[in-house]
Order: structure tokens, then C-alpha cells, then sequence
């Protein structure tokens, strides 16, 4: 399996992705700058966090017109996988490859804590190496992670089984106090029509071995190179 | 002598305005809101942030700069999921 990064200026949780798709796929995934308007052939792509352009105009407006994320439109299109994290799911938004848009944490903070999530679609390649329903632990660090939809957005997410990940407290439960930032229907990742692109707000490279604390985040790189491979 | 910047001054100036749409939250209009009441602004019953952007065009035609400025709205300046936009010409 082949995998690229993409690093934008501003990107600062590509070397945590690359390192937890090196661990994963025991070979190095290649780092992509933003200017290039083409790069080899992989087997998925990964949008990394960080605050690409300095989230200017809006976080993620300006790197979803840049050169390499009309290669990354053009690849997703034909069925490659994107991942996108944090500022990587803020891009995927404001290019159209994913609906919706991440708007200012409801009470106006920059929040970074571990959160939990409950994994509700495990028909994806990102999220197939977790039993459904399980409960992870996994960290979030963001100032722009409330997802908002339109209400017939959201039904059609919830109708075709497109939130891969919930907000939801430690026993899997929904609650205002669970959800960190304010997300229409605790939304904290979905995938697209074709469950070939998935955005998530929470870092789970950040919990990808047991050294950092935890190992939550790992089984989504073991599932994509065994989707992949 | 004046050097470079040679216009002709029919060159289209916009204003464009870029507000949430109604019914999408602003918590930091909200926020606004509230630290006008504890200032002492007790009549404040609503407040709506936005963006104000200015441009300079080399285009002196309204109507093509017009339509170059609807695009440049919907395509970078304006997130149309939750923003809408006015485009002024001065």
C-alpha cells in the first residue's frame, strides 16, 4: 500500500499522520506540498491538521483552491480514499468533496482535551478495522469544529448511514455535555456518498500507539492498509 | 512626476459584504451582543457578525466586473453553505 501526506504551509500534524501511516503500513508514506499540481500514485491520500494559510478568509478556504486539492478532487472522484483531520476535514468542506461546513466552537474556545467517540459506520476503509458501536478515546484540538449542515444535509447523512463518528460520552451516551463544541447531531466525522472520503474533527494519530497515552486512533491505520493492500 | 499606477479612474471599486445566513448561529454575534449589555447598551435585541471586503479592479466594464465578482463570491469569497454575500459597486 502507498500513501501520501499532503503538507500545506501551516500544516502541523503531518509528521503525527505520516509517522502513524509509517507504523501502520511499514513503509513511508510520501509528503505532498501543496503547490505540487500532481504526485505519484497512492492508495490514499491524508489531509493533515494544523492551520493551513494561517486559516485566513475562513479555516480551510484558502488550501481547497490550492493547485494540489483540484489533483485530490480529481483522485477522489475516480475512488481514492481522502482522509481528512481537523484542518484536513475543515479543506475537505470548503472544496465540496464533503457537505456542510465547520463554523467557530459554539462557546467560542479553542478546545483541546481527549474526547470520546462512537464509531457508527464501519462500512468505510477508514473506520471497517473497529467494531461498530464502539467507544473510542480519542483527542481533539480545534477553535472551528462545529459542524453545521442544513437539515436536509443531515438527514440524509443519518439516512444513509453517513456519521462515522459521534461526540458521546464515556458509556457511548449523547449529550449536550458530551459534545465539545457544538455540532448539529454531535457530528464529529462523515464520509461522502461513496464512504471514499471521510473528515474528522478529532486527531486519532495523536492515539495511535501506547506511548502517547493511548492506542484508539491505531486501529484506523491497520484498517486502511487492510482495506488497501 | 507620478510613476506607475497610471489609471484612468474608471476602474470598478466593490464592496462586498459577506454575512451567515439566517438561521445559521453566531455565537460570536452573540458574544458581541452580550458585552454590549454589560456595558450598559441595554436595547442591543440582536447582532449579526460578518466580513467586509474591498477590491480594486483593473476591469472598467460594470457589468463583466460584476460577473467576475459574482464567481470570486461563490467560489472563494463566500462559503455559501452558511454565508451569503452583496456585491456593491461604487
Amino acid at each position: 500500500m502507498k500513501a501520501c501526506v499532503i503538507v500545506f504551509p501551516g500544516s502541523n500534524c503531518d509528521r503525527d499522520l505520516q509517522i502513524a501511516l509509517r507504523d501502520a503500513m511499514g513503509s513511508e508514506p510520501d509528503m505532498v506540498w501543496h503547490g505540487d499540481s500532481t504526485f505519484g500514485d497512492v492508495d490514499l491520500i491524508a489531509v493533515p491538521g494544523g492551520f493551513s494559510y494561517g486559516d485566513y478568509l475562513r479555516a480551510g478556504a484558502m488550501a481547497a483552491k490550492s493547485p494540489v486539492m483540484r489533483e485530490i478532487t480529481r483522485r477522489a472522484e475516480k475512488g481514492v480514499p481522502v482522509l481528512g483531520v481537523c484542518n484536513g476535514f475543515q479543506i475537505l468542506t470548503e472544496s465540496g468533496l464533503l457537505p456542510g461546513a465547520l463554523m467557530r466552537n459554539a462557546d467560542l474556545k479553542y478546545v483541546c482535551k481527549d474526547v470520546h467517540l462512537k464509531v457508527e459506520a464501519t462500512d468505510t476503509p477508514f473506520t471497517q478495522g473497529y467494531e461498530n458501536e464502539s467507544v473510542l478515546r480519542i483527542p481533539i484540538a480545534h477553535h472551528d469544529g462545529n459542524y453545521f449542515a442544513n437539515d436536509d444535509v443531515l438527514n440524509e447523512l443519518e439516512d444513509s448511514n453517513r456519521i462515522a463518528f459521534r461526540y458521546t460520552d464515556v458509556r457511548g451516551e449523547r449529550s449536550p455535555q458530551a459534545n465539545p463544541n457544538g455540532s448539529r447531531h454531535d457530528i464529529a466525522g462523515i464520509v461522502n456518498k461513496a464512504r471514499n472520503v471521510l473528515g474528522m474533527m478529532p486527531h486519532p494519530e495523536r492515539l495511535a500507539d501506547p506511548s502517547l497515552g493511548g492506542s484508539d486512533g491505531k486501529a484506523m491505520f491497520t484498517g486502511l492498509v487492510e482495506a488497501l493492500s | 512626476m507620478i510613476i506607475g499606477n497610471i489609471t484612468q479612474g474608471n476602474e470598478v471599486k466593490a464592496k462586498i459584504h459577506v454575512t451567515l445566513k439566517p438561521g445559521v448561529l453566531d455565537p460570536q454575534g452573540k458574544a458581541v451582543q452580550h458585552a454590549l449589555g454589560s456595558l450598559g447598551f441595554s436595547g442591543v435585541e440582536n447582532v449579526r457578525q460578518g466580513k467586509f471586503i474591498e477590491l480594486e479592479l483593473s476591469e472598467t466594464d460594470e457589468n463583466k466586473a460584476r460577473a467576475d465578482l459574482e464567481e470570486m463570491c461563490k467560489q472563494l469569497l463566500a462559503n455559501t453553505v452558511i454565508e451569503n454575500y452583496s456585491i456593491e459597486i461604487a
